[in-house]
């Protein structure tokens, strides 16, 4: 047997008595080196923010309804440029404070005025109908617009397995929140786990989407993952994220916008260029990544035809 | 140190140093990365430098009697004038992507929404001092009317501070950040006043018994 005794250290490894005598000076210009590779560092993050990889997986789709035949955005423009203020309130943030927060297990929890209330885990609820690809429209109370191609299916399908009892008018959802992993919830200025509900007729509409997935993956998880809502005729804060509560209920439940600012949100937050926001007009808007805001706000978003039926009789300006 | 703070290479790289957030917002498009808002991205990069060279405008006084450092006071101008150069930049972005340069727009969004009243305004004030930044111009006005004239860079940056506030949706650290130094160099100011007004008032009352000169 050979016991090889390496020498590892030869006489050029050893230590110059100069700089042995000198490691003052030498700790100190390391420590300078140091604070100019940070300082480097963070300079060249401003500049050329990193484009992180996202775990996902493929999901099998079919073609859904009411998908628009406008110019989609890129994947990298929707997963880096998010309102998710759980993991930070600046559009960049998300993307990259949220790549460990932990997305399995998850279940949904139904409750309230339904027959049948349990607990779906998020295996179920991909199996619960064929997944559709939808393209939607998208469009931020901030003035902003993507299209995004959505995976899901409708949320009256699982609102049909828990079977709604004739009291129930309205569903509040809830979305995940552990201060542990979202640390920088606690700075958001809003109160968290987010609140948002729909009234039932609002969330049976087959628009509502009960969404798991977007571009072919599922979702990335500054997008919401692993399941949310998207309810493309209402402002983007309607959509709830990283969802894990749905009630159904009696009464209109709160929402975590209204209760910020009531003056600004309103529970419906229907898309309407014709109400501006008291700080801005909403007339316009910008669909990303534009300069100019070129595009013209239509109201519901553009979904009047499937949509405005719901209001029918209803002040608009009133009920924001 | 004071050596170095005379050097006018110290003043060169402090010019070159202030350009380094211009070029933070121009790299990443040479650079061809993902910008989704790519607007929004100017804007506030060049709203919260010209917030922070306000900040750091008002720093030097303070600094110079705090540190015994009177050569700070060769950076102040410069200083200044970036903040109006970063402020051009926003309220260039402002009228011209946001608002088309159409001043009907432009006319309805300052009257209607104070926080854009407030940014208008906080920039506006900022033109006068630009202009009046030259020393000829401190001989025009003479040395008292032109430091009252430059006290309206302490509005400017209290009007600074609230359209920051007014603006976020949610999200008050940040400006409440810029109010607690804002409010921190004002104050120091309001403070240093009243302790010269009680030097003086002490001074005329109690009677002189050196001669004048002999204090020279």
């Amino acid at each position: 047997m050979l016991i090889r005794k390496s020498p590892d250290l030869t006489y050029a490894d050893v230590t110059l008595r100069s700089v042995y005598l000198d490691r003052r000076k030498f700790l100190r210009s390391a420590g300078i080196a140091g604070l100019a590779a940070v300082a480097g560092k963070r300079l060249l993050d401003l500049a050329s923010p990193s484009r992180s990889v996202f775990a996902s997986t493929k999901l099998t789709t079919i073609k859904g309804p009411f998908s628009t035949d406008e110019k989609i955005n890129t994947f990298n423009e929707v997963a880096h440029y998010n309102n998710f203020y759980e993991f930070g309130v600046d559009k960049d943030q998300p993307a990259k404070n949220s790549q460990r927060f932990v997305t399995s297990p998850w279940t949904v929890a139904v409750s309230g005025e339904v027959k049948k209330p349990r607990k779906f885990s998020v295996d179920e609820i991909l199996k619960l109908a064929p997944l559709e690809e939808r393209i939607y429209r998208h469009r931020c109370v901030e003035g902003w617009s993507i299209v995004v191609p959505w995976i899901g299916f409708p949320f009256s399908v699982l609102a049909n397995l828990v079977e709604a009892t004739p009291k129930a008018r309205f569903v509040a959802f809830e979305s995940y929140y552990d201060p542990k992993q979202m640390p920088l919830g606690k700075y958001a200025g809003i109160q968290l786990p987010y609140l948002e509900g729909l009234r039932l007729d609002e969330a049976m509409n087959p628009l509502a989407l009960l969404c798991v997935g977007m571009y072919g993956e599922t979702l990335p998880n500054q997008d919401g993952a692993p399941v949310r809502m998207v309810v493309p005729w209402k402002y983007g804060f309607k959509s709830i994220k990283s969802l894990v509560k749905i009630r159904f209920v009696k009464d209109q439940p709160p929402t975590t916008w209204n209760i910020s600012a009531p003056q600004e949100y309103g529970f419906y937050s229907n898309v309407n260029p014709e109400v501006d926001h008291p700080r801005w007009s909403q007339a316009r808007e910008r669909r990303l990544p534009e300069f100019f805001k070129s595009h013209k706000t239509l109201i519901f978003n553009g979904y009047a035809d499937q949509v405005a039926s719901l209001y029918t009789g209803m002040d608009l300006r009133k009920n924001y | 140190m004071h050596r170095f703070l005379s050097s006018k290479w110290t003043k060169a790289a402090l010019f070159v140093l202030c350009l380094v957030p211009l070029a933070a917002v121009i790299w990443p498009f040479v650079h061809r990365d993902t910008i989704p808002n790519p607007l929004e991205f100017i804007q506030h990069a060049t709203g919260d430098w010209t917030l922070r060279f306000l900040v750091i405008t008002l720093t030097v006084t303070p600094l110079r009697q705090l540190l015994h450092l009177p050569e700070l006071i060769r950076f102040r101008r410069m200083l200044g004038l970036f903040a109006f150069f970063y402020g051009c930049l926003h309220f260039t972005t402002y009228l011209w992507f946001d608002k088309l340069f159409d001043p009907h727009e432009i006319w309805k969004d300052v009257y209607k929404r104070p926080f854009i009243t407030l940014g208008f305004l906080a920039f506006t004030l900022l033109i006068p001092l630009a202009i009046t930044s030259t020393a000829g111009w401190i001989r025009r006005l003479g040395g008292r009317r032109w430091r009252i004239l430059h006290r309206a860079i302490y509005v400017s940056a209290v009007c600074a501070v609230i359209h920051y506030y007014w603006l976020v949706k949610s999200a008050v650290i940040r400006p409440l950040f810029y109010a607690a130094l804002v409010g921190l160099l004002l104050a120091w100011r309001v403070g240093e006043w009243l302790l010269r007004r009680r030097r003086t008032a002490l001074a005329n009352a109690v009677p002189q018994r050196t001669p004048i000169n002999a204090a020279q």
